[in-house]
């Protein structure tokens, strides 16, 4: 991933979006169905952002996003539904563990100056975001190097597949 | 000999290393791995490309709880798809009539030092055996079940300090959102809470479940307690006390935060909509109509969590307007309730008992709220659409609190009731 350079439009949301804004209990019976829950993603906090989003765009939010259950089904149908990335201020640590096994990129950067709809560039190498539209320039945590590890070689599947057994940086 | 706590302590056993550091990455055993009806089917996706056919963790666990029965077609299906999986690839198949899967975990499979894995986030509850146990999603867990290893990010721990016993009326559950009002609901991400203090040596087996189980609602990677004399007699009453263990943070351990709080001051509390750290005290609410109050889930449908409503609720009724379901957590749970006549007490009072699981609490069947119909669960998450209806509200409080609300038709301070 660290060569990328995604491009897209952001998307707000706020502070403590749960995995129940994302993939709602009440659509349990769509989770051995993704392409058709990724329909409804994010319905519960934005109705029209499903239907809405172009490939590429973000989603941006603000503390604590992804917060609540352990359901993986979250981050695959934003990465299913087109997102290229989510930026927020911080998440919640299963939602962030899920989106680099499931190989989405999830971004840490102080997200409060962007705007609804704001044109939205993000280096990965470099670390930064450009918000296009304002012109300000945001940069981000940098991911452990057990989790660029995990992306890098395509998710913690592919992994594990590729080196038959764990083979991360640790110390 | 460096000084660990209670997290530090058993990551390093299950490293192979003396000691370990926050911020440390290590590759560690499982000894549980744990997956349900919602997470299971994509975890053996997982284990399925991972080209596995028989599990290697000592103990993997899929639970069918959340949708049991099952409620529709699809849900029908991908339990067939778990009950095949378990009987082939060895497995234990934990089925429909048995119960919510963290009940069932700290019944009869995890042990004091043990590290376990689910599928799950409430997975967290089975540190209140002095185990770590942490909520992964299913690629983890599968990864965990095919290999008997995962990885992990040694976390910072705080200790939460407790001393003084709770009043008669205040119970565990309202320690916990006390403490989750303080903290905030990322106060505690990506850190371990170590609970302690004789506070907590005084609190009985089903208090400290339910506050290892909201954990999680602080963003902790995992919420432990030490193992002791009640955690002892917990086991011997589940026929298991072979498993136990004495087990406790090393003096002099390194905490990046204590946080002390005096269980006596603590006064019944309910979490208003729609997050679990908007916290008030239970008489300031007076007056907030209820039209559904549950008692259950895995937070709170424990045996002593059921007298504790029954309590209240013997030889009254709920308002006309407010339905009261139960749910006990388990069988075993039900079982006992029923062997010592509760469910006429929850009857009489004009409940629905339901099968034991996870039931309302996710918002799948047995009790979704109307449009704007407002719910007092004992469960653990109070989030906006939680139980099946974005257009409904929930509060979250004890079972006494509960049991009150469901009486006076409106949130209630259980103390009134006593
Ligand atoms: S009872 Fe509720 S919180 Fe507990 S496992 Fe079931 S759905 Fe999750």
């Amino acid at each position: 991933m660290s060569e990328e350079l995604l491009r897209g439009k952001a998307w707000l949301f706020g502070d403590d979006i749960s995995t129940d804004h994302i993939a709602p209990g009440r659509l349990f019976h769509l989770r051995t169905d993704l392409p058709a829950l990724a329909e409804h993603v994010l319905e519960d906090a934005r109705p029209e952002f499903a239907a809405s989003l172009a490939p590429g765009d973000f989603v941006v939010g603000g503390r604590n996003f992804g917060l609540g259950s352990s359901r993986e089904h979250a981050p695959r149908i934003i990465k299913l539904a087109g997102a290229g990335a989510v930026l927020a201020q911080s998440f919640a640590r299963i939602f962030f563990r899920n989106a680099i096994n499931v190989g989405l990129p999830v971004l840490q950067c102080d997200t409060s100056g962007i705007g609804e709809q704001d044109e939205l560039e993000v280096d990965l190498s470099a670390g930064e975001v450009h918000d296009l539209t304002s012109g300000a320039v945001i940069r981000f945590v940098p991911l452990p190097p057990v989790m660029v590890t995990i992306l890098n070689d395509g998710g913690l599947v592919a992994h594990v597949k590729a080196h038959g057994g764990f083979a991360l940086p640790q110390g | 000999m460096t000084a660990l706590t209670l997290a530090e302590t058993i990551i390093a056993a299950h490293a192979g290393l003396e000691a370990v550091v926050p911020g440390q990455i290590v590759v560690a055993a499982v000894d549980v791995a744990i997956a349900q009806d919602g997470t299971g089917p994509l975890a053996i996706e997982q284990l399925e490309e991972l080209g596995v056919a028989s599990v290697k963790a000592p103990t993997c666990v899929f639970f069918i709880d959340h949708a049991a029965p099952a409620p529709r077609r699809e849900l029908a299906n991908a339990q067939k798809t778990i009950r095949a999986f378990c009987a082939s690839s060895g497995a234990t198949l934990s089925d429909v009539e048995m119960g919510v899967c963290h009940q069932r975990v700290v019944e009869s499979y995890a042990k004091p030092g043990d590290l376990v894995i689910g599928a799950d986030s409430h997975t967290c509850m089975a540190g209140a055996l002095g185990a770590f146990a942490t909520g992964m999603g299913s690629t983890d867990v599968a990864v965990g079940m095919a290999s008997g290893q995962t990885w992990l990010r040694v976390p910072e721990t705080f200790r939460i300090e407790v001393t003084g016993e709770l009043r008669d009326g205040v119970e565990a559950k309202d320690l916990m959102l006390t403490l989750i009002g303080d903290l905030g609901a990322d106060g505690a991400t990506y850190k371990a809470l170590e609970f302690g203090g004789p506070g907590i040596v005084a609190l009985p087996m089903p208090g400290r479940f339910t506050m290892s189980n909201m954990a999680v609602e602080a963003g902790a990677k995992a919420g432990l307690m030490p193992s002791d004399a009640t955690t002892r007699e917990f086991l011997v009453g589940q026929g298991r006390e072979e498993v136990w263990r004495p087990l406790a943070a090393d003096a002099g351990a390194a905490y990046e935060r204590v946080v002390r709080l005096d269980a006596r001051a603590i006064v019944p509390m309910v979490a208003k909509p729609h997050t679990v750290d908007n916290t008030a005290p239970a008489a300031e609410l007076k007056g907030a109509r209820v039209d559904q109050v549950l008692i259950g889930t895995c937070t709170n449908g424990r045996l002593d969590d059921l007298r504790s409503a029954a309590r209240i609720l013997r030889g009254r009724r709920r308002a006309p307007h407010t339905r009261l379901i139960v749910t006990p957590a388990s069988q075993a749970v039900a079982r006992a309730a029923a062997a010592e006549g509760l469910f006429d007490v929850f009857w009489d009072a004009g409940a629905v008992v339901t099968n034991p699981g996870c039931g309302a609490c996710v918002g799948i069947h047995e009790g979704i709220l109307a449009d704007g119909e407002v719910c007092l669960s004992t469960a653990n998450r109070n989030f906006h659409g939680r139980m099946g209806n974005p257009e409904a509200s929930i509060y979250l409080g004890s079972p006494a609190t509960a049991a009150a609300t469901a009486v006076a038709g409106e949130i209630t301070d259980p103390r009134e009731l006593l």
